[in-house]
């Protein structure tokens, strides 16, 4: 028996008929909407690599089946950056090498933005790297990952006080 | 993962018939059951879906002042519901202790209650447990059990339960809300979970079907917001279960303990209720000696599961001395950037309780 459907992902509604109730949101991006942007490290919700945002919240698309979320709007790496102009998350990595091989890159991006939209860390560098722990990084590129997203939160903050 | 049918009942009523059948299990967030279900641990015929029920999903101050938590409110936005955090500090700083941000946005309240061991024998269906496989044996009890458990264990199981946010939760009397086949009742959470005996691989003193509706905290447990700490020793910094914890309440009249609080995680198979550390306390001034024979009093009956955890005992004694250290020197205006951690920075108690 199949199951209908929608989400909206990266602001585009797509209808699916679902065989399987055991289909994860991260299979559903990677597998059935060729979003492979979305990592899959551990598949057990330890190492982060599959953070996506649903309905503006960050979680581990590995623990979450798809049938679960009918309705959700979700936000991938893909869905980020506007044409060739990257989100200042993504520019605030490339500027503070915040990776070296980047498997870990879209988790971490999709964790800090997130992260910052939370509005708990600020820009206190422990607070960030606690916000940050739930996304692992075999290469260690920490130190450059939290001057990146301190150095988000102020741009993403310097815009918002320009847009009020 | 196996096969299994789904389910997603509108009303409570049908969870609770569809949930009593053989084989089926609750579905909310799946944080933990889902990673169970991809490693062969659990394998459910049916899961129930309840994260559309009506009704579950508010945190709501009732007349007489209790708070009730409903079983599907997240983790994160408990924790971070400022009026919430205020009256109950210590469970606010026990949820961001634990798992990942990621975590826990999507956990919830009820399914906390409901998370199963982390022993990795459990967890290796190679081995042998009889929490996952009755009668099969233990093979904790003479293998890698540095973490296992100094109170209340058995020789069919020493495994301890994982919860932070249950710890706060048992100092405070909370009461859960449930809906079974016979009907609604409100099981202390203090009674809640069971200590393994013979049978460990009977968990909580839940029926089939019976479902977690909320979590109520009552009108006395605000009473310690002003010296309430959760203090939380992990091998490592952040996203790691507790070595061993304890949630530590004060209500202070003057320059002494009218009433206080403690229980430990990470010790047992249940969130572990210190009275008499708690009776020892009541009308005293607090100074590091009357907290140091607290901490004796509450880790008495311990004894290790194996030598290898032997050194947790003293562990918990000085988490939980310190942990009322920090209580006495009051809670702080900010939960701190590391939550529970003796590590942190600022904690404005001594260190070496």
């Amino acid at each position: 028996m199949s199951s209908p459907l929608t989400l909206t992902v990266n602001g585009v509604q797509r209808r699916f008929d679902l065989d399987d109730p055991r289909v994860t949101l991260l299979d559903l991006l990677r597998e059935r909407l060729d979003l492979t942007g979305t990592k899959k490290g551990c598949d057990r919700g330890q190492c982060g690599a599959c953070t996506i945002l649903v309905d503006g919240q960050r979680i581990n698309s590995c623990l979450a089946l798809a049938i679960s979320h009918d309705g959700a709007d979700i936000l991938t790496i893909e869905g980020v950056a506007h044409g060739d102009a990257l989100h200042p998350v993504q520019a605030a990595f490339i500027q503070h090498d915040g990776f070296q091989c980047g498997f870990c890159t879209p988790g971490q991006i999709m964790s800090a933005i997130g992260l910052i939209r939370e509005g708990q860390a600020g820009d206190d560098p422990e607070r960030v790297r606690e916000g940050m722990s739930g996304n692992l990084c075999r290469c260690g590129a920490y130190a450059g990952i939290t001057e990146a997203v301190l150095e988000a939160h102020h741009t993403l903050n310097r815009k918002a006080e320009q847009a009020a | 993962m196996n096969r299994f049918e789904y389910l997603r009942p509108a009303t409570a009523a049908d969870a609770v018939a569809a949930a009593a059948q053989p084989g089926a299990a609750y579905l909310a967030a799946g944080t933990n059951l889902l990673d169970l279900m991809k490693g062969g641990i659990a394998r459910p015929d049916t899961l129930v879906d309840i994260t559309r029920l009506p009704g579950l999903d508010t945190v709501e101050t009732l007349p007489d002042g209790s708070t009730r938590i409903g079983a599907l409110v997240r983790n994160a936005r408990l924790a971070h519901d400022a009026g919430f955090a205020r009256r109950y500090p210590a469970v606010a700083e026990a949820l961001l202790s634990g798992a990942s941000p990621q975590l826990r946005n999507a956990a919830t309240a009820g399914g906390n209650l409901l998370q199963r061991t982390r022993c990795t024998y459990f967890y290796d269906t190679a081995s042998a447990c009889n929490k996952r496989q009755p009668g099969s044996g233990c093979d904790a009890l003479h293998g890698d059990n540095r973490l296992h458990a100094v109170l209340g264990w058995s020789e069919r199981c020493i495994a301890t339960h994982p919860s932070d946010f249950c710890v706060p939760l048992a100092a405070l009397d909370a009461v859960v809300e449930t809906h079974g086949p016979a009907g609604p009742r409100e099981i202390p959470l203090e009674a809640f979970h069971l200590l393994p005996g013979d049978a460990p691989e009977r968990e909580t003193v839940l029926q089939p079907g019976e479902l977690i509706l909320a979590v109520r905290l009552p009108p006395q447990a605000a009473e310690f917001a002003a010296h309430s700490r959760y203090l939380k020793v992990r091998e490592r910094t952040s996203y790691a279960f507790a070595v061993a914890s304890a949630a530590a309440a004060l209500r202070m009249e003057g320059d002494r303990v009218a009433e206080a609080r403690i229980a430990l995680g990470g010790v047992a198979l249940k969130p572990w209720r210190a009275r008499e550390a708690e009776a020892l306390l009541a009308g005293q001034k607090p100074d590091a000696a009357l907290f140091r024979r607290a901490a004796d009093a509450a880790l008495a009956d311990a004894r290790p599961s194996a030598p290898a955890n032997a050194f947790k005992i003293e562990l918990a004694r000085r988490i939980v001395a310190r942990a009322l250290t920090l209580a006495a020197a009051g809670t702080p205006n900010r939960i701190p950037a590391l939550p529970a951690s003796p590590f942190a920075h600022q904690t404005g108690g001594a260190h070496h309780a």
